[in-house]
């Protein structure tokens, strides 16, 4: 399938724009809106690069379900870490005693 | 697979060659026309060359690590030799024979053969692809060269990252540039079974290695980008300083492990699913009967594949992840022994009531289900919390995964090697010396590995050079059970190179078997069929032959 160039022109002035709003919004303090913002423009642009210049907008299904796969594989990477992560102070205190003397040390109220 | 026309013992007329050729005289007999060489037969000899040089000079540094070990002193090399020879061995077997060589050597021979297509779907990626492999095997040989490296296989951080005083930049980066090709190699074979296959070669009419291949191509194309992107940063910390690891610099060095592992324990099954694959066909061939379970052995590939990705977490229960992510691991690992399982009861009910040759191919495979079978098992050790614990880090772990990459993979790729080799060639090999062969490395195998199961479990850490006298008894069984392994390497080594030229010369199908790669001639011409051939029936169709017709047509 032939893409007329202009398609790929408005694309890459869409990137531009996009580029020019991050830069914009960088200069604006959002507080927590910051990284959402960021990312929010970063998948757009993404989003633009696959369905355009990689030609996914044009392709069958079968070339769909192999993007998403990679994209359910990068959020089986980034969910399963973060169980680790998110969870790090989740055990109660009196477990992070270790073995001693044949005996667990009696439950301490401070904690470690 | 049988095609339209009835299978005989000779060659098809309509499927062979018009004339004799094949692709040994069809290229040339130069070096460029190896070296520029766009056909698959000959990109997996490339590849088989290759891994040889690479599994050779791995094996080399394993013999000094096990004459070190003889003795409980560190007495025959250095602590930082030791170190780097360990990082030697693993990564070159690792990234250099293990994933290729059944994927890449065998897989790109038969695949394209077996689906009855002319080549892969690109066949000028699939020799980049060896290129890139070279480049980089070069480099961790380049880094090996002028001083090695000396953080394991693993290059954890931060010791690889910031405190390490070797060439571990260049290493990783001959891994790293190796992974393309992988990449490469893993795109190149999901478009070929997509594309390519024969007519009539529906996905379940397909040979159940091709089903491995095929999931194993999927774990290649997803996981190997993320262990580029680990050792890139990794060398980043390294040269410039960029807080990624380093918890001096701001980073996780727990935040390495998962990374790399989320690579690279689906790349244990890049290492065993393949050599499933291969198993899969010498089981009904040497039984003389269809595979039990066709299905139930496609999607259990395809559930090994995708399971291999959530269980990563299981190498870090001792490594400061949470409690809880350590009981999802460890019920998620527990899962993959379902479809690990289904494979080896169905193997076994293949071969019941079969009528069974106990040819060399077979022999390797019937190695392979034991050894397998107890890899797997005492993976569930480890994927047990509390186990874990008490054998994390030592030669048990050592001993688990050998019998899975060595007396499972290595032994299903030499099953596989010898199986193929008449077509691959043209030529037999000596029947008896491979059946002794394939003995030698069973007893050698086991007789390595399995005393490091005991020494592991009684505490012996490993990667030390020294350690407690007790466990020396161990040590000297697994050193001499190591002799006995090489014997068991270096004579196959010896007989495939004779039989080149002194072998009897091989029929299309010495084994009788079903299989579209059968019904061209041996070796098999540049574009491997002149006419296409047409699927019409189910795969393994096996009925008994007579012995003396089965090996030698």
């Amino acid at each position: 399938m032939i893409i007329p160039t202009k398609i790929y022109f408005r694309v890459w002035l869409a990137l531009l724009l996009l580029l020019v709003l991050t830069w914009g919004l960088a200069q604006v303090d959002m507080g927590r809106f910051n990284p959402i913002a960021a990312l929010t423009i970063a998948v757009l642009k993404m989003l633009l690069v696959i369905l355009f210049f990689m030609h996914v907008r044009y392709n069958k299904p079968i070339t769909w379900i192999f993007v998403a796969a990679g994209f359910v594989w990068l959020a089986i990477m980034i969910d399963l870490t973060l169980s680790d992560y998110l969870t790090r102070n989740a055990v109660p205190p009196t477990l992070h005693h270790t073995w001693q003397h044949g005996a667990w040390p009696a439950p301490s109220k401070e904690g470690p | 697979m049988i095609t339209a026309v009835p299978q005989t013992d000779i060659p098809r007329p309509s499927l062979a060659p018009r004339r004799l050729s094949n692709y040994f005289e069809e290229g040339g007999r130069t070096l460029a026309s190896w070296l520029l060489t766009t056909d698959h037969k000959r990109i997996g000899l490339l590849y088989l060359y290759s891994i040889i040089v690479y599994f050779i000079i791995a094996a080399f540094a394993a013999a000094l690590i096990r004459i070190e070990l003889i003795t409980p002193a560190g007495d025959l090399v250095t602590s930082e030799t030791y170190n780097k020879l360990f990082t030697i061995h693993g990564t070159l077997m690792v990234w250099f024979f293990l994933i290729p060589s059944v994927p890449a050597v065998l897989g790109n021979f038969v695949l394209p053969l077996m689906l009855g297509a002319r080549d892969v779907a690109f066949p000028k990626l699939n020799l980049l692809s060896w290129y890139l492999f070279n480049l980089g095997g070069l480099m961790a040989l380049y880094a090996v060269a002028f001083g090695g490296a000396d953080t394991g296989w693993t290059f954890y951080t931060p010791y690889s990252s910031t405190y390490s005083h070797s060439h571990v930049v260049t290493m990783a980066a001959g891994v790293f540039i190796a992974g393309f090709g992988s990449i490469l190699t893993g795109l190149n074979f999901i478009i070929t079974i997509h594309k390519m296959r024969a007519p009539g070669l529906t996905w379940f009419r397909l040979p159940l290695f091709v089903w491995s291949l095929y999931s194993t191509s999927v774990i290649l194309v997803l996981a190997t980008p993320v262990l580029a992107m680990t050792l890139a940063l990794m060398s980043l910390e390294r040269i410039w300083g960029l807080g990624v690891f380093d918890p001096k610099l701001g980073g996780d060095p727990v935040l390495f492990q998962h990374l790399f592992w989320f690579y690279s324990h689906p790349a244990v099954y890049i290492m065993i699913l393949p050599g499933m694959g291969v198993v899969s066909e010498l089981i009904p061939c040497f039984s003389r009967k269809p595979i039990f379970g066709y299905h139930f052995i496609a999607f259990s590939s395809v559930a090994i594949a995708v399971l291999g990705f959530l269980v990563w977490g299981h190498h870090m229960f001792v490594s400061s992840e949470s409690i809880y992510a350590g009981l999802v691991f460890s019920l998620l690992s527990y899962l993959v022994a379902v479809p690990s399982a289904i494979k080896v009861f169905n193997w076994t009910m293949t071969m019941y009531r079969g009528r069974i040759y106990l040819s060399t191919p077979f022999l390797y495979a019937l190695g392979f289900i034991g050894l397998f079978t107890i890899g797997g098992l005492t993976g569930l050790f480890l994927a047990a919390l509390g186990v874990d614990v008490h054998v994390h880090g030592t030669y048990f772990i050592i001993a688990h995964f050998h019998y899975i990459m060595v007396g499972g993979m290595v032994t299903a790729f030499m099953g596989g090697l010898h199986y193929w080799w008449p077509k691959i060639t043209g030529r037999l090999y000596p029947e008896n010396l491979g059946r002794l062969a394939a003995l030698i490395m069973f007893i050698g195998f086991n007789l390595t590995f399995f005393p490091q199961f005991v020494v592991g479990y009684l505490g012996m850490p490993r990667r030390y050079h020294s350690y407690a006298p007790e466990f020396q008894i161990y040590n000297v069984l697994s050193t001499a059970g190591a002799s006995i392994l090489g014997i068991g390497y270096l004579l196959p080594l010896i007989y495939f190179i004779w039989s080149l030229k002194h072998g009897r010369r091989a029929p299309s199908n010495p084994w009788k078997a079903t299989g579209l790669e059968w019904q061209t001639s041996s070796p098999p011409p540049k574009h491997n069929f002149h006419e296409t051939p047409v699927v019409t029936e189910e795969p393994y169709q096996y009925s008994p032959v007579p012995e003396q017709r089965l090996i030698y047509g």
